[in-house]
Formats: C-alpha cells, structure tokens, sequence
C-alpha cells in the first residue's frame, strides 16, 4: 500500500515537471515580451524587470495589429459563418435522414467523401470562381466558410439524428404542423448537444484559419487576427519585442474561451474526431 | 409527393449550393486546369495536354523533393506524437484534481492557430535555444532552424508540441472505457504492470490508435500554416512541404497550371491515405 503510494506521488511529480516543459515556450514568449530589444537580446532567460522592463511593446503591438478592429473582424466572420452552418446543416441533414431514396444517399456520400478533399487542391479555381462572382471580400468568405464547414458538420448532424425516434415528429405532422415547423419548434431543440459540438469545431478552425482568408480578403480594413499577425510579423520580425508582444496579445482570446468553455471545446474535439 | 420534394429542397438546397461551388466544382475545374498554360488568376487557360504532369515527374526537382520531405516528416512526426499523446495518457487518465488540470495544459497548444504557434516556436528555436545554448554551452541548441535536419526537427517538435494534447484526448478517452474489472482481475492473477499494459490496455485500446495514426498522417501531410510560418520552406527550400510548394508555384511563380497538377497529385496523396485509413477501421471493427 506505502509503495503505490509513493509511486502515486512520483507519477504526479514527473506528469508535473511535464507540464512545467510544455508551458515553458509560453513562459518564455511572455516574459521577453515584456522586455526592450536590447533585454532580449542580452538574455533571453531573465524575468523582465529592471532596466529592460518596457511594457510599451504592448501598446505599440496593439495600435499595430489594430487589434480592436481585427477581433471584431474575426468575431464577425466566425459567428456569422458558423451561425450559417448550424442552421443549414442541421436542416438538411435532418432531411437526408428522413428521405430514404437514392438521391438522397447520394448526396450524404458525396458530402462524407468530400472530406478527402484537401484545401489545396481547390484553392485555385475557386478564387477564380469567386472573382468572377465578385465575391472575394468577407460576404464570399462566409459563404465558402458555410461551404467547406457542410461536410463534417453534416455528418455530425446526421450521426446524431439517426437515433432520435420518427414517433415525435410524426405526431406533430398530425397535428397540422409543416416541416418548417417541425423541425424547428421540435426536433432543433434536442439538437443542442450535437450543436454545442459542431458549433466549436467550426469556430475553433474559423477562427484559426488563414489561408482562405488571406486569399479571399485584400482590404486590410478586414484583415482578421491571424492575417494581421501574418503581416504585423513580416514587418517586425527582426524587432522580437513587438513581434512577441502582438504574438501574446492574438493568444489571448483563445486562452480565455478556453478557460471558460473547457469542457466542452473537450468534448466538442473529441466527438469531432471519432467519426 | 410534389410537396415533399418541395420541403426536400428548401432544406438541402441552400447548403449544398454552398458545398457544390465552393468544393466540388472547384475540384473538377482544377483537374481541368492541371492540363493547362493557367498563368494567372484572370488569365485564360490554353490546352497543353499532360505536359505539367511530365515537368514534375521529370524536371521540376523542388516537388520530388518536398514530397520525400513531407513524407519523412509525417512519418517521425506520426510516431512522436502518438507515443507522447499514448503516454500522457496514461500518466493522466485518473480522474484527481492535479490531473484534470494537467490535462487542460497538454490540450492547451492545440487551440491556437499553427501561424501563431509557428511564430512562436520561430523565436524558441532562433533566440532562445541560442541563448540557453551559449549560457550552459550547448552547441547543438544553437544556429535552429538554418540548417535542414534542425528545420526538420524543429517542425517536428512544434507538431508534437501541437498535437500530442489531442491524441492524449482520445486516449484516454479509450482507457477509461476498459472495464476496471478486467485489470482487477488480472492483477490478482499475478500479471505485473508491464503485463497488463502489454495485454489488456494496448489491445483493447488499439482501435484509438488506428484513429490517432490517421488523423496525424494525414494532418501531418497536409501541414501549411506552421510551415509557412517556422520555417517558410528555408533554408533554400529544403524544408518546403508539398502544400507550401504549391502555393508557393501559383502564387511566387504565378505558374498556376502547374501548381494545379500539384495539386491533383497531393489529392491522390492525401485521398489514398483517408482511405487506407477507412479500410483498416471498417475491418477492424468488423473484427471486434
């Protein structure tokens, strides 16, 4: 018995010091962010006080990356487009289980087998496309975003439909409903855990994702967090204070969403993988 | 029946309006443009037959080589971060306080963008290694990132850092779905620790691991936001993946025919992957 638990506390100590390992990059960026190049440069390892304390750094990244206006930017952008996809995948995945015919089997085929498809491969002709359509700017991003989100957030729907039972609806019907109604003001409401799931995979890659936005947005009015960083970085990237600074400051709204729905973005990546 | 198809429309129609011009039509315009002169976002293609396809199998050396790259890199990286994720997952599946905050921790880097995370390993690798290098006389921290194999090992490390938190979650995950019993019993049989992790644990939790392999393999191939922004493929594009090489052929050799046969061929790649993929997890599931 003594011996497990010394082995308990041991296992505790080394997943401990682990932890400390992975953090420490963090450690390492925040704390040098505080400090004037020339403190940087001096020692990477010191704690930022002294004459090398500049928290400057900080205000200049901010008015830099006109960070006010790139979060609102990617704040826009995300909640729009996964608004956008909860709203149609759930609707129609709902039909796809519903319809039993071929078409209907087809379709749910394609949009699984899509998902072979890497970004890279459609890039090209689609911003072609899309500039043809003069939709490269924010609205064409939303809808490419409700595009390639259809995909796994269809198959999540459709998973979790597949178990709700067909008596509920059939009732309602009965009663005079139509299916606009029925799906609604019935079966949305129990959708809630698979949405709470499909919600965060899409926000969590909108949010993060900079290619399609880097290639579909050119006014720098909507530059979105990550795209601003890209270009704050090429300017400063020989000037680390700020570059770590504006760095620290597009990680924080991750940590605090993080911090605050923990469980869920959790579970949220988990169900996301299994499928 | 007209009606159903009515309502039928009114809820597939918009999303997969959507869907079909934003990915399906795409990729059949792109298989259509790998056989063309495209030079140019705007500019009309010309019919020049397989003669893209010929340039990479024979001439153009940079693909060849970022494919061999790529697959180096998937391969370490695959194995690292599922035998990290593997045994962070064994060190924190207990449900104790200090655990579920370990657990947030590992998961942590997972959340943030790969450009931000690649900025931030940038500066890890270039000064920090440097320093700590010089200060405890280390040679090998120092110069990261300039030479290949540290530019390799440095995308590594990044990835492993990423990603490991998220194999850990589908671990554990699969050990805690082994029933405690069967370890009891086990262990009151006699079966030592290494024993029962070799036959209980590993077993049963072998179909996570076909599901962590995969999806490491082929995030692990399809890599572009951290490669861009650790290393951008240098020095002299020996550290340039297959995604990065051909962005980097469309949009810095405005070659976009080119890029596009590219292109068809990384679908393949990344197609035959997923699929192997899908084949061992239906037979393995047919198996259990």
């Amino acid at each position: 018995m003594e011996n497990s638990g010394i082995k308990r506390i041991a296992l505790s100590i080394m997943s401990s010091l682990l932890a400390i390992l992975f953090l420490s990059p963090l450690y390492i960026v925040l704390t040098n962010s505080f400090k004037t190049q020339k403190g940087i440069f001096i020692n990477v390892t010191s704690l930022p006080f002294g004459e090398y304390f500049n928290p400057e750094n900080y205000v200049e990244a901010f008015s830099q990356l006109s960070f006010i206006r790139s979060f609102f930017n990617s704040l826009t952008i995300t909640v729009s487009s996964t608004v956008l996809i909860i709203i149609f995948a759930s609707m129609a995945a709902w039909m796809l289980v519903r319809t039993k015919n071929k078409l209907s089997t087809f379709l749910f085929f394609l949009f699984a087998a899509s998902m072979l498809i890497p970004f890279q491969s459609v890039m090209l002709p689609l911003i072609r496309i899309m500039g043809k359509l003069n939709l490269l700017n924010p609205t064409g991003l939303v809808f490419m975003y409700l595009g390639f989100g259809s995909s796994l957030s269809i198959i999540l729907y459709h998973g979790f439909i597949k178990n709700i039972p067909k008596e509920l609806e059939e009732a309602a019907t009965i009663d005079g409903c139509n299916k606009f109604q029925v799906f609604w003001l019935i079966i949305f409401p129990l959708l809630k855990p698979i949405t709470v799931t499909v919600s965060i995979l899409n926000a969590m890659w909108i949010w993060n994702d900079f290619l399609l936005p880097q290639l579909v947005i050119n006014k720098s009015q909507w530059h979105t967090i990550p795209l601003k960083m890209f270009f704050f970085f090429g300017q400063f990237s020989k000037k680390w204070h700020l570059a770590l600074a504006g760095l620290v400051i597009a990680m924080i709204p991750i940590v605090i969403f993080y911090f605050f729905a923990q469980k869920h973005i959790v579970k949220g990546v988990t169900e996301g993988s299994i499928k | 029946m007209k009606v159903s198809k009515f309502w039928f429309c009114v809820f597939v129609l918009p999303i997969l309006l959507a869907f079909l011009s934003v990915v399906i039509i795409p990729m059949f315009m792109g298989i259509y443009y790998s056989f063309t002169d495209w030079n140019g976002i705007g500019n009309t293609p010309n019919w020049v037959g397989i003669s893209n396809y010929i340039e990479i199998i024979q001439t153009d050396h940079g693909f060849r080589e970022s494919f061999v790259f790529t697959a180096k890199f998937a391969f370490v990286s695959v194995i690292m971060i599922n035998l990290i994720g593997f045994g962070l997952a064994l060190l924190v599946t207990g449900s104790s306080r200090l655990n579920n905050i370990l657990r947030s921790v590992f998961f942590m880097p997972n959340l943030i963008g790969g450009l931000i995370l690649g900025f931030v390993w940038q500066f890890i690798f270039t000064k920090a290694f440097d320093s700590i290098g010089s200060s405890i006389g280390l040679s090998f921290l120092e110069g990261w990132l300039s030479t290949t194999s540290t530019g390799f090992w440095g995308l590594v490390i990044l990835m492993s850092w990423q990603m490991s938190g998220y194999m850990m979650i589908i671990y554990i995950a699969a050990l805690q779905s082994i029933p405690e019993s069967l370890k009891e019993a086990a262990k009151i049989d006699g079966a030592s620790a290494f024993e029962r992790l070799k036959n209980i644990t590993i077993p049963l939790v072998a179909p996570a691991f076909t599901v962590g392999l995969f999806l490491t393999l082929s995030n692990s191939f399809k890599l572009f936001d951290q490669n861009l922004a650790l290393t951008n493929g240098g020095p002299a594009n020996s550290t340039q993946m297959l995604a990065l090489n051909i962005y980097k052929t469309a949009f810095t050799f405005t070659r976009f025919g080119l890029a596009q046969a590219k292109a068809v061929i990384f679908l393949v790649a990344v197609a035959a992957i997923s699929l192997t993929q899908i084949y061992y997890s239906k037979k393995r599931e047919v198996e259990m």
